[in-house]
Order: C-alpha cells, then sequence, then structure tokens
C-alpha cells in the first residue's frame, strides 16, 4: 500500500492491443467495473463484489493500449468531497500528507500528482474530478452529459455522472478524452455527435485570441487566496489576447439545493438494488424479505450513504415530492436556460473550481452541511450538463489552487485550448 | 432551529428506504436533517421557465445480442440454487 492510500485494489490489467495509449499507465477509480477485478465503490456493501464485465471505457482503454494498474480509493459510492468517507480510509493528498486530496475521486487525483500512474479515470457528479484534480495540482475535465459512456459505472446519480479523466497535463487529458468519448448502444444518453473531434489537437493548439472568458459574479466567493490566484490567471490569460467580462447567473443560487435534493433522490432510488441477494453483502439474517434487506443495508451502507439514502427518499415521498423533488427539477431547468442565455455572449465561463484550499484531514467531516457548501462552484455544472475542466493556476502556501472553464455543450476543444494556454503561462 | 422531522418520520422514511438505523443514527440525523432541510429552503420561488425541445428518444432495433451467461450472473450472489439466485422468504 502507498504512503498515500491511494489504491483499493493494486492489480494490473494488460491492454489487448496497441494505440494511442500505449506505454501508458492509467488508474482508475473504484466504481468503475473492471471485468475480473474487484470493484468496490469503497463500501463494505461491494467489498467482494468482481464484476462479470468491463465498463465500455475500460474495453476502450484495452483497445487502445492503455496498461491498467489498479483500482482507486474514493468516497463511498461517490458521495463526499475528501475522499474520508471510504470504507478503507482517507487517502492523503501528495502535496501535503495532512490534508484531504479532496474527492470523491481522491485516489484517482492522488494517483496522478504522486506519479503512480500516467493518467487516471474518475467520475463526476457533482464535482467529483474537478474538486481532487484541484486540491491536487492536476486537470480533470467533467465531459458533457452524453459525451462518455456509463455503461459500466455503478450509477450514483444518473441524470448527473459522468465519467472523465484526470492527467498532469491538459494534453494528457485531452488525449485519454480522444480515446473515451463516443457513442456507447449500451447507454442510450450517449449522443452520437461529430467524432471527428480531435482533443488532442485542440489542446496543442493553445489559441484564446478572440475568445471570451465570462466571470460568474456570483461565484467570486470563498478564501481570499484562493480568489486571488484566480483573478491573476485570469489576468494572464487576458494579457495573452482574451477578453474577459462579468457576468451574473442568478439561478446560481438555487444551485446547491436543487443539486442535492436530485442527486439525494436519485441515489434513493439506484442504491435499492443492492439487496445482498444478486450481488453485494447479504450478512446471513434470518427473516423475511424485508428484514433481511434492512439489515444487510444497515451493516453494508456507511453514515454518509445512508443519509442520502434517507434524504432522497424522504424528498420523493407522498406528500414532499413537489416541495422538494419537483421544485428541484424546475430550478434545474432554470439553471440550464441561464447558462444557456449568458453563452450567447461568451465563449467558456470561469470560477475558482473550488473556494477553499484543500481542508486538513478530518476537519470537515463531522458537518453535513459544511462539506455539501464546499460544491458551490462545481455542481451548476452537473445540472446544466455543461463540460468543465480544472486547470492549476498557482498555489497558496504551496496548496494547489484550481481554475475551471465552463464550455457549451459539447464544445470540449475550446475549453482544451483555453485549458492549455493557462497552462502554458504557469 | 426547529425539528423538520422527527424521530418517528425518520424511522418510517428508513422503513420506506429499506436501511435499518440504530437509535443513536436516528438522533444524530433528526438534528441534521433540520439544517440540511431549512437549506433546501432556498428553492422558493423563481421565474417559470417553457419545457425544453431539444430532447427526442433514442431508439434502436430489437434484435438479440449476446449477454452475460448464467454462470457469471450468478457468481457474485451468497446463495444460488438451480441456477436461480435464492433469497430470503417472502413473508
Amino acid at each position: 500500500m502507498s504512503a498515500e492510500n491511494i489504491f483499493i485494489t493494486r492489480e494490473e490489467i494488460p491492454p489487448e492491443s496497441t494505440g494511442k495509449l500505449s506505454g501508458k499507465t492509467i488508474a482508475v477509480k473504484d466504481n468503475i467495473c473492471t471485468k475480473g477485478v474487484r470493484t468496490t465503490c469503497a463500501s463494505d456493501m461491494l467489498a467482494s463484489f468482481v464484476p462479470p464485465y468491463d465498463a465500455t471505457v475500460i474495453t476502450r482503454i484495452k483497445q487502445n493500449g492503455g496498461t491498467i494498474i489498479g483500482k482507486t480509493n474514493m468516497d463511498e459510492f461517490g458521495m463526499g468531497g475528501t475522499t474520508e468517507t471510504s470504507v478503507y480510509g482517507p487517502t492523503k493528498n501528495p502535496m501535503d500528507t495532512t490534508r484531504v486530496p479532496g474527492g470523491s475521486s481522491g485516489g484517482s487525483a492522488a494517483a496522478v500528482a504522486s506519479g503512480e500512474a500516467d493518467v487516471a479515470l474518475g467520475s463526476d457528479t457533482g464535482g467529483s474530478i474537478r474538486n481532487p484534480a484541484a486540491f491536487c495540482g492536476v486537470v480533470g475535465i467533467k465531459p458533457t452529459y452524453g459525451l462518455v459512456s456509463r455503461y459500466g459505472l455503478i450509477a450514483y446519480a444518473n441524470s448527473l455522472e459522468q465519467i472523465g479523466p484526470i492527467a498532469q497535463s491538459v494534453g494528457d487529458a485531452a488525449q485519454l478524452l480522444d480515446v473515451i468519448a463516443g457513442a456507447d448502444d449500451r447507454d442510450a444518453t450517449t449522443r452520437d455527435i461529430d467524432t471527428k473531434n480531435d482533443y488532442e489537437s485542440a489542446a496543442n493548439d493553445p489559441n484564446i485570441s478572440g475568445i471570451t472568458i465570462g466571470i460568474i459574479e456570483e461565484l467570486e466567493d470563498g478564501d481570499s487566496r484562493v480568489l486571488e490566484a484566480f483573478r491573476d490567471g485570469v489576468a494572464k490569460l487576458e494579457d495573452v489576447g482574451a477578453t474577459v467580462k462579468r457576468v451574473s447567473l442568478e439561478s446560481i443560487s438555487r444551485a446547491l439545493a436543487a443539486y442535492y435534493i436530485i442527486a439525494m433522490a436519485e441515489a434513493s432510488s439506484n442504491l435499492a438494488r443492492f439487496d445482498g441477494v444478486r450481488y453485494g453483502l447479504s450478512g446471513g439474517y434470518d427473516g423475511d424479505w424485508n428484514e433481511v434487506y434492512s439489515a444487510s443495508r444497515n451493516v453494508g451502507f456507511g453514515e454518509e450513504v445512508k443519509r442520502r439514502i434517507i434524504l432522497g427518499t424522504f424528498a420523493l415521498s407522498e406528500g414532499y415530492q413537489d416541495k422538494y423533488y419537483r421544485q428541484a427539477q424546475d430550478a434545474r431547468r432554470w439553471i440550464k436556460q441561464d447558462f444557456e442565455r449568458v453563452f450567447s455572449t461568451v465563449d467558456v465561463l470561469a470560477t475558482p473550481t473550488m473556494p477553499i484550499l484543500a481542508p486538513k484531514i478530518g476537519e470537515r467531516i463531522d458537518d453535513p452541511m459544511e462539506l455539501y457548501l464546499m460544491d458551490a462552484n462545481t455542481v451548476p455544472v452537473n445540472l446544466a450538463n455543461l463540460p468543465a475542466i480544472s486547470v492549476p493556476v498557482g498555489t497558496v502556501d504551496d496548496l494547489p489552487v484550481g481554475c475551471q472553464f465552463i464550455g457549451k455543450a459539447f464544445d470540449e476543444s475550446t475549453l482544451l485550448q483555453v485549458g492549455s494556454t493557462l497552462e502554458g503561462l504557469q | 432551529m426547529s425539528e423538520l422531522v422527527s424521530e418517528d418520520d425518520v424511522r418510517h422514511i428508513a422503513e420506506l428506504a429499506r436501511v435499518n438505523l440504530s437509535d443513536e443514527e436516528v438522533t444524530q440525523f433528526v438534528q441534521e436533517f433540520a439544517d440540511i432541510l431549512a437549506y433546501f429552503e432556498k428553492l422558493d420561488a423563481f421565474p417559470e421557465t417553457k419545457e425544453p425541445t431539444e430532447f427526442s428518444n433514442v431508439l434502436r432495433p430489437d434484435t438479440e445480442t449476446p449477454s452475460l451467461n448464467q454462470t457469471d450472473a450468478l457468481r457474485n450472489a451468497e446463495e444460488t440454487e438451480d441456477g436461480y439466485f435464492k433469497g430470503p422468504r417472502v413473508s
């Protein structure tokens, strides 16, 4: 085991042919199914689950020459922003081992930041790729909803989440995105868009003359040192030819509440499949179906997972569905339309990825509401199904700060151009 | 902060969700849910939005293709019998 507790399972999965990723080592978040290699979601519920099939992204990596080196630690079922809800204990941030790496894809970001892997796969439901990328000082991409197949991703909130790359550079992240992107018969939400998109070429063409960057006024909140690093980065982009303007998205104030209600509601439904009969912990309890099912889920799920299943069940229950779930869906639509409006005047939007520096291990985990508030800048992107990238934008007291760029749907190429421009100016 | 849900409410929802909770968990969740549900009150009035029009169904021909075989499908089950999953009695 590495000192940072990065991997849950360290096992090599060799490539099936040569390709773009030949010679590259890849770490994979442990909620992405790997045939014959245990996939736990960092939960006791799936501690001995061995998938009988590969996720589509795994098939594509093997076919393109990539060598998978292990399955990485994460918040249990992706529910958390620090990797502390893992039943295997927290991963340590390679930049400062007293701090969290962020989450929920904390193991994947730490694997890249520490050099254990060349690139990694994470999944992002409300920031779970961008958050650890920012805290560990690496690049993370949350693709447009529908660009990457979710087949074989163990679902948490399926209307929000996407698999995406984490890498040391924008170019490496783009190369992995080239491999995993594209329509898949096994995920009907993937879109058959122009597959000639060459993300790696876009990343290698750091040109932003004529690009207008919008700064979201409502998300200029947080640690003043983080904001200063962010503003310095934006100023550098302005110096090399970008136009910068401030924009307002009134709907953003509702995003966090809408996100948590929708994510919890979907979680309560998705996690109903863990019955201990077909797979997962059974526990060997006595009693009828409901009694055995309820007892094994009490033991198999950790505290944050139970919290979200119960709040989600509440938000969908009779008498409360209109107040919580339906209003959250209406707010989501408003947020989506607000982004569409503002994208008629800008090419990309920019915010600090996280409003704070990486917290100390143990600092925030006891207050769920405090933890949820950390996600203010990342969740609007998932609600609007848009692509976003987090790129390092300097450090504060040796701790990395991330700059988030948000793009128009399926316009990853512009994000990569802007992201690699900022990278070149660091 | 007043309690938005009572201990009995939490127990009832946990039963609907089929997750047993300890007494300590129930007490803890009642307190935390007060904060979280108060925050959700932010979802009050906002402008009416028009229904999106860009969505369309994705259809494909209904043709048979190979899928998981029975042995693989049963491999993660704790108990099986005659090629079936074996679960607890229904009632």
